[in-house]
């Protein structure tokens, strides 16, 4: 039986070239407002669409920095389940998404490997897409574990190198 | 004295370069009804984060999703007391003033993480302008890329994690 405490996903399963399940996002102004709130994130370009056109030229509100970052945390969590440990993210927002957007998130994998501490990491390209648009692409590295009793969350100090 | 990579620089600015700042403290306690608001805005069903017996068993206890570093060092928006509006990574914002582009947005974002973050903690941060870049004309209007890594760690001294944030800082054609 699995559980919630049952490793989805171990590094023995993974190979270079894996796809990840496809996800699609229909974004509205709440998206980009609850993304942008729960981020704490208060500048008027993320809630105000008077400021976001008239301001920064842009031509609506749009999805902020931290709340992409979730999105892509929440895009590879749902791949690994919860043993796997996000150790670094990098993205790069070549233009907004706006409200009325369908984001399109996917990703590849393109390296498996393990540290000098035994800790297993999985490479991935990511990905958003509106439409045929590259908006946002990125890379991670996740931790997943060597086996069902490995848990990359116990992992400290050198046994942990993101 | 200016480098010739750097040939429109104020030395002012240059002076920044690899020095840390505005080191401070969160300033208000982190609990768990951030990382709901967080999980729920993204959707993010992750059981680590809703089932308690979960987190009690791969974590120890509750932890935030490590993506929401930034979001322990943003200030409330208003506070008493408080004059004017309070603003995050204030090096960023002390930036545009010197170089004079009044807009910005953040073209790259990269984070690494440590010692997840948990209820409870007191993190400490700092900023570090990295590196900023010569005069560029971009589509958006002249301006500047400058990079900033945000450095944090806990009560324990654990290293938390750093982001590093790209910006382009521009003035519009019109501006």
């Amino acid at each position: 039986m699995t559980t919630p405490t049952t490793p989805r996903l171990l590094a023995g399963a993974v190979e270079v070239g894996m796809t990840l399940p496809p996800l699609e996002h229909a974004v509205s102004a709440t998206t980009v407002v609850l993304g942008a709130l729960a981020s704490r994130d208060w500048r008027p370009m993320h809630h105000d669409k008077d400021f976001a056109v008239q301001r920064n030229g842009m031509k609506d509100i749009f999805i902020n920095t931290p709340n992409n970052a979730a999105w892509f945390e929440r895009y590879i969590s749902d791949w690994t389940g919860p043993h796997g440990r996000l150790g670094r993210l990098s993205f790069q927002m070549k233009t907004p998404v706006f409200p009325g957007d369908t984001m399109r998130f996917s990703g590849v994998v393109t390296a498996v490997s393990s540290d000098d501490s035994g800790c297993c990491w999985v490479e991935i390209d990511l990905a958003i897409h509106v439409g045929d648009a590259l908006k946002t692409p990125g890379k991670a590295r996740v931790a997943v574990p060597a086996e069902a009793g490995d848990n990359p969350w116990s992992r400290r100090g050198d046994r942990w190198q993101p | 004295m200016s480098t010739p990579l750097l040939p429109e620089l104020p030395e002012a600015v240059r002076a920044l370069i690899g020095v840390p700042m505005y080191e401070e403290r969160s300033e208000f306690a982190i609990e768990l009804g951030y990382v709901f608001n967080t999980c729920a805005a993204v959707q993010n069903g992750n059981p680590l984060y809703w089932q308690p017996e979960v987190a009690a068993e791969l974590t120890g206890g509750p932890i935030a999703p490590p993506t929401m570093m930034s979001v322990w060092f943003r200030p409330h928006h208003w506070t008493p007391g408080a004059s004017g509006e309070r603003k995050a990574m204030q090096l960023h914002f002390d930036l545009k003033e010197q170089l004079g582009l009044p807009e910005a947005v953040v073209v790259k974002h990269e984070s690494v993480f440590g010692e997840p973050v948990r209820p409870g903690d007191v993190l400490t941060t700092c900023q570090i302008l990295q590196s900023i870049g010569e005069p560029k004309q971009t589509k958006v209007g002249r301006g500047r890329f400058w990079t900033i890594d945000v450095r944090a760690s806990n009560q324990h001294g654990d290293w938390v994690g750093t982001e590093s944030y790209s910006f382009l800082g521009y003035k519009r054609p019109q501006q």
